[in-house]
């Protein structure tokens, strides 16, 4: 289990993190969202042990970071901002490096670090220097070092930076792979990995937690939420529709896209109104390509709460 | 201490992934014998002794071992590395131990390749081999002294070049702790009690008196202590700011 109790770090002047409390249970995926420079690296660091909290504490697995440093940093694998490492190693090197400080040993050892070679695609790789290494492959070796030991816990600050999108499909269906029996903590700014992987979501905005809820309940605040749109065939229906879709009862408002002849209408608070759009796309002859009822938007609850 | 080992045997191949180990141990080989022929007069003062050697060592390791010592966290901070090390479940001593004994290797390597010298002067006259064993004892003390003071200016920032000076200027405050310049600087405002104190601090004293084959058991302690007070700097100065 993680857990933070009031965790604050401020810098002479600028206060990173403010007051931050959470508790995350094994099996759970925790997505840590955030505008850039809201706190999510600072957060994380004092989870690691990295940068030590100036009140507050963290604990990993009932091991607190600050006066049991040792067994908190055993039970964690940890992927720091930018995924560093040493850019002269070979990645056998490396990863045979960090398996020794991890202490492991023997047949476990060997069978661990094949392992981690096998599942992150870097038998390809393994004699070249890390320096030498694309973007992807030097965030996969940095995955690797955090999973070799099969940590309890893992604690990612962006594990899918600048990887294509076949690579973050990969450290995706990896992190989905691991969830089942780990706690798994990982920052990111890219809200469809929070759909992807996530199964809660904290999203921290200067310093401070401002939602905390799963991915659903997050996407349900969105004035999207239960919103229905729909695509018309032909351009020259989209002033009829829109008149005649607002003037349905709960209907708020109507968001009208001329580009694609796209239709949104939002309903009032609580309110569902895709069988009364439905029937009166059928009823006055609108020709649709599309109608789907939307779940609502997390990039545009992001904003509203980040803003 | 299984970590320091382990710390340490990848900073001393770090040293040689790249050919700036060679190119290192070259220029020492280089100077330190240009130094004992040309400005020692290794030949004409007819001694079989390496007197002429040694007494160069200290200024020869005031720009070398800095070189040496500067990439030692300020690389880390500056690739980030850092985060990397201290997340994993290592003691922050063990890693600046383990870094030290790194750099400490690599100059004992070097010095020792200074053999053929050695073995020149006894094939020349007959040497007392006992004091010239003293002497790279002190001359590996004396660098290790540097090395400790360079590991904690290392520490201090993310730029090695800063390293490297800092490193230079205070390995230059200590060697000359005993002359007038540095003392000059104290004389006006310090009691006498400790610019003696100061001077006593200087490394050419306590190097001139183990190099003449003299092993004083306050001489080693003055070189341990002096390393691991720097040592501990180095260790206090990461703990303060890990995140530089």
């Amino acid at each position: 289990m993680i857990k933070t109790e009031h965790l604050t770090k401020r810098y002479d002047t600028l206060t990173a993190v403010e007051d931050v409390s959470f508790e995350v249970e094994p099996g759970e995926v925790l997505g840590f969202l955030g505008p850039n420079g809201a706190g999510k690296t600072t957060t994380m660091r004092m989870l690691a042990g990295f940068v030590a909290p100036t009140s507050g504490r963290a604990s990993i697995c009932g091991h607190d970071v600050a006066t049991d440093p040792l067994a908190a940093k055993a039970a964690l694998g940890y992927l720091p901002e930018g995924a560093p490492s040493y850019g002269e190693m070979t990645v056998r090197r490396f990863l045979g490096f960090i398996a020794d400080l991890r202490a492991l040993e023997g047949a476990h050892r060997r069978e661990r670090l094949q392992h981690v070679i096998e599942h992150l695609q870097l038998g390809a790789v393994l004699e070249q220097t890390i320096d030498t290494l694309s973007k992807g492959f030097r965030r996969r070796v940095g995955l690797a070092q955090a999973i070799v030991h099969d940590p309890p816990v893992l604690i990612l600050d962006e594990p899918t930076d600048g990887l294509d999108p076949n690579q973050k499909h990969e450290v995706r269906a990896l992190i989905n792979d691991m969830a089942r029996d780990k706690i798994i903590v990982i920052s990111t700014h890219i809200l469809e990995e929070v759909d992807a992987v996530c199964s809660r979501a904290i999203i921290i905005a200067r310093g401070r937690i401002v939602a905390d809820d799963t991915p659903a309940g997050l996407a349900a605040r969105s004035r999207y939420h239960n919103a229905v749109t729909m695509q018309l065939e032909q351009p020259a229906q989209l002033q009829t529709a829109r008149t005649a879709v607002a003037a349905l009862p709960a209907v708020e408002r109507v968001e009208v896209s001329e580009r694609d002849a796209r239709l949104t209408a939002l309903p009032q608070a609580g309110a569902t109104i895709l069988p009364a759009v439905s029937e009166l796309a059928a009823r006055t002859g609108l020709k649709l390509k599309e109608l789907h009822l939307e779940s609502g938007r997390l990039d545009e609850v992001f904003r509203t709460i980040t803003a | 201490m299984r970590n320091v080992g382990i710390i340490m045997r990848r900073e001393l191949a770090s040293y040689f992934a790249t050919p700036l180990a060679y190119v290192f141990i070259l220029i020492f080989l280089m100077l330190a014998n240009a130094f004992a022929f040309y400005l020692g007069g290794f030949y004409e003062r007819g001694q079989a002794d390496l007197d002429p050697f040694f007494t160069f060592h200290p200024w020869l390791y005031l720009f070398l071992i800095p070189a040496i010592s500067m990439k030692l966290w300020a690389e880390e901070r500056k690739s980030g590395s850092i985060e990397l090390l201290m997340t994993q479940p290592v003691r922050l001593w063990d890693a600046v131990l383990g870094k030290f004994l790194a750099g400490w290797i690599f100059t004992a390597l070097a010095l020792a390749l200074t053999f053929p010298l050695w073995i020149t002067v006894n094939y020349l006259g007959h040497p007392d081999n006992g004091a010239i064993v003293a002497a790279y004892l002190g001359s590996l003390l004396l660098a290790g002294g540097f090395l400790a003071i360079g590991s904690c200016m290392s520490a201090l920032t993310r730029n090695q070049v800063v390293a490297f000076i800092l490193g230079v200027v205070v390995c230059f405050g200590f060697l000359l702790a005993g002359f007038p310049l540095v003392l000059d600087l104290f004389r006006g405002w310090l009691p006498q009690v400790v610019v003696d104190a100061l001077a006593s601090l200087s490394f050419l004293t306590h190097f001139d008196s183990i190099v003449k084959g003299v092993i004083d058991v306050r001489d080693l302690l003055y070189f341990a202590m002096l390393i691991a007070f720097f040592l501990l700097a180095t260790a206090i100065a990461l703990e303060l700011r890990k995140d530089l």
